[in-house]
């Protein structure tokens, strides 16, 4: 059988018929082997396997027999071929898979009990599901000595538990374009870590935390508030001050299992209280706050000649990126901070104050699905004086992990509304988790902004979906404004080449989100997400606005009361103090 | 998305290769070694920039092979055979002994700049097994003391050049 190469057309690929365990099974010649068992409910096992990028085969977990072929193949990298024989479970396959196990585990720590990822490791999984019950190799005394890089704000490599899958490196570069790391060294020394085998923190790491999400073992993690948080609800001098992002109450609701349209908000708030928040803000309030100055911003920048177009600034790995690998970009860059920061200085410096109460007396903590969002709240100035706008930031992950902690069935939990005066969200900051919901929602303000009527489209399509880069040009009253969607952040590299070359004139508005799909994948979501579960978390962000009866950040009363209580008018003296930023090119080793 | 660069900031050697092909990477990287006797973080970077790959791609290629160092050459560079034949008459532990004489494990340099130690594939002097070089003389048939010995000499020459 000659082995031709897996053509990467799906549409051009002809049905032909293999042999797969003693069945007949249709496949496309030329596809993954791989991908046809797995279409057919046969399960091959893998560690280094990422759908929709170029198999690499490090793994060899995927090997299985094909006759005429000498050797065991890897099936994720071996082209179906028509009237292949292929036995997938055959007792040396299985001998091979779990021989491989066992010699990664060799090599692996011993402390499973204590680790991250005890009950989820993908290692573990497959140890068992093999039959591992003994340790018949060990590995000579490591050839390298490991150091835990604790060094960044957002992310904890721990080189010890990597199994060298690639996953990591692949999708830091093939997905994000990144590429802050790589393989390092050769044979039984390599090991995956920066340039110049550095921290985290001097590389280009823009603490996405994909890689995290991609991760088999505990080798990857986010660095945990967990502890923090703690702490601060059992102390009496503190009052604890929580705020959710849009996405969050979506992703709770996959894991408790409720119908894909349905919005766990409420259910989110009632745990959140019981876990000792004496305050639940939604983060999707800030979100319809950061329209009102961003769709302002805009509006100005257009009447003012720009710089434009302008780009969003909610997404913190994109920023990092901006500082560090486009600086010239910068101006480009919106000022206003993220709806997390937004709602962080309004805690602090406006409800405290309101409140009687210090900056520093109130415990200010964001549930996010995001792990950069952990380095945006380090960053030195989103800590007037020293006293920090958010005090901690917990993934999904750590959330689900507190809620586990505290012996909180959540299942049990009637839905109860946010806390006034940050409680109530249109559906357009909702809509701020999920990729193009930014545009959709500015779209909205800005239209409203520049001709006084609403802007006669329910939704606007173009702006919707997984492709990496959505247009759509509008006609506002006179103007006609291009806008851009950047879905991941590699996705950016071409536009942004267009742009600095001034190919682009028609364009206004490029929102960019770092994680593909938005924050309803970010790299604090919970882990195994596949593209079916993004897209469904995509429908339900969707059902809930086209549900709502709010829908224009600029209707949001709480929102209009802050403006007339506090900060005046959008673009005003106190929101650039509380609601704005400033950006500086960040020296890293890129 | 690479952030373009002034030619002016080109290292001779990269400005030598326009085309930006990253099969260019080894040769540049052969070449730069040739001239500074080892591969600097700088020249690192730029032969990234030059060839638009990320840092972490060229050091993970640089560290990929042997023949890339990663500090400047001590006055005194010593290469230690590890091919089979010298492995069979006894390399390892004239490596070890240099090792602990110098006070740098292979692929190193002394903080003081003196000595440096390499470990070398098979030089194709089989027969002299086992082989070190100094400063690139070619020594043969070397026992651990005797390497240590040579490695001293060659440090006690380095000296009395530099005070005539």
């Amino acid at each position: 059988m000659v082995a031709t190469a897996i053509t990467p057309e799906p549409a051009s690929r002809p049905a032909v018929e293999i042999r797969v365990d003693g069945r007949a099974v249709t496949a496309h010649a030329g596809e993954p082997l791989l991908d046809a068992l797995r279409r057919d409910g046969v399960h091959v096992p893998t560690l280094c396997h990422l759908a929709h990028l170029t198999p690499t085969g490090a793994c060899r977990l995927c090997v299985v027999e094909v006759e005429g072929q000498r050797n065991l193949v890897p099936s994720c990298a071996f082209p179906v071929a028509a009237g292949m024989v292929v036995h997938t479970h055959s007792q040396r396959a299985q001998r091979a898979r779990k021989t491989i196990v066992e010699l990664l585990l060799a090599d692996h720590p011993d402390d499973c009990l204590y680790c991250v990822r005890a009950g989820d490791c993908d290692l573990a999984t497959l140890a068992r599901e093999l039959g591992v019950r003994e340790r018949r190799y060990r590995g000579t005394a490591a050839a390298i000595e490991h150091h835990i890089d604790a060094s960044s704000p957002a992310l904890l490599r721990d080189p010890a538990k990597c199994i060298l899958c690639g996953k990591c490196v692949r999708v830091c570069e093939e997905v994000q374009g990144v590429a802050a790391i790589d393989f390092i060294g050769r044979g039984c020394k390599t090991t995956v870590g920066t340039a110049f085998d550095q921290g985290l923190n001097v590389s280009t790491c823009i603490s996405c935390g994909q890689c995290i999400n991609v991760c088999p073992t505990g080798a990857l993690r986010e660095v945990s508030h967990l502890k923090l948080v703690t702490d601060a609800l059992a102390d009496p001098r503190r009052v604890a001050v929580v705020q959710h992002a849009p996405s969050i109450s979506v992703t709770l609701a996959e894991t408790l299992g409720l119908p894909a349209d349905a919005d766990a908000a409420g259910i989110l708030n009632a745990a959140l209280r019981r876990l000792g928040f004496t305050h639940v803000f939604d983060t999707s309030f800030a979100a319809d706050l950061t329209i009102m100055e961003e769709a302002s911003e805009l509006v100005q920048r257009i009447s003012r000649g720009g710089p434009l177009p302008m780009m969003t600034s909610c997404s913190p790995g994109w920023v990092a990126w901006v500082e560090q690998a486009v600086p010239d970009l910068l101006p480009h860059l919106s000022t206003c901070k993220s709806p997390q920061q937004m709602l962080g200085a309004v805690i602090k410096r406006v409800w405290a104050e309101r409140n009687a109460l210090l900056p520093e007396d109130v415990f200010s903590v964001s549930i996010m699905p995001c792990t950069a969002k952990k380095a945006e709240a380090a960053r030195p100035e989103m800590a007037p004086d020293g006293v920090p706008d958010v005090d901690a930031v917990l993934t999904t992950r750590e959330l689900l992990r507190l809620i586990k902690l505290r012996g909180l069935d959540i299942t049990r939990l009637a839905p109860e509304p946010a806390d006034s005066p940050y409680g109530e969200r249109s559906s357009a900051g909702k809509l701020f988790g999920v990729t193009g919901g930014v545009a959709e929602a500015a779209l909205r303000t800005a239209y409203r902004l520049v001709t006084g009527t609403e802007l006669p489209l329910s939704e606007l399509k173009e702006l919707r979906g997984l492709d990496g880069v959505k247009e759509l040009h509008v006609k506002v009253g006179d103007l006609a404004l291009g806008v851009a969607v950047v879905n991941g952040l590699k996705n950016a590299g071409p536009l942004l080449d267009a742009v600095r070359a001034g190919r682009r004139p028609d364009l206004v508005f490029i929102e960019v989100m770092t994680c593909p799909g938005g924050c309803i994948a970010g790299g604090g979501q919970p882990l195994g997400a596949d593209l079916d579960a993004v897209r469904a978390r995509m429908r339900s962000l969707y059902a809930i606005d086209a549900t709502s009866e709010l829908r224009t950040s600029h209707d949001n009363a709480q929102v209009k009361a802050l403006y007339e209580e506090v900060l005046g008018a959008p673009l005003g003296h106190e929101s650039h103090r509380l609601l704005h930023t400033h950006y500086a090119p960040r020296a890293v080793d890129c | 998305m690479v952030v373009a660069h002034r030619s002016s900031d080109l290292d001779p050697i990269v400005a030598r290769y326009p085309d930006r092909r990253r099969e260019h990477l080894i040769p540049v990287l052969q070449e730069i070694q040739e001239r500074d006797g080892y591969l600097s973080r700088d020249a690192m970077k730029a032969v990234a920039r030059a060839l638009e790959l990320p840092v972490s791609k060229v050091y993970g290629v640089a560290t990929f092979y042997n023949q890339f160092r990663f500090e400047p050459r001590g006055k005194v560079h010593c290469q230690v055979c590890r091919g089979t034949a010298c492995h069979v008459k006894g390399s390892a532990q004239v490596l070890d002994t240099l090792e602990r004489a110098i006070g740098v494990p292979a692929g190193h340099t002394t903080r003081d700049g003196l000595y440096s130690l390499e470990v070398v594939a098979c030089m194709g002097a089989c027969g002299l097994a086992p082989v070190v070089t100094i400063n690139d003389e070619v020594h043969a048939l070397v026992s651990p003391d005797g390497a240590k010995r040579l490695a001293r000499v060659a440090a006690k020459k380095e000296s009395h050049r530099h005070d005539a």
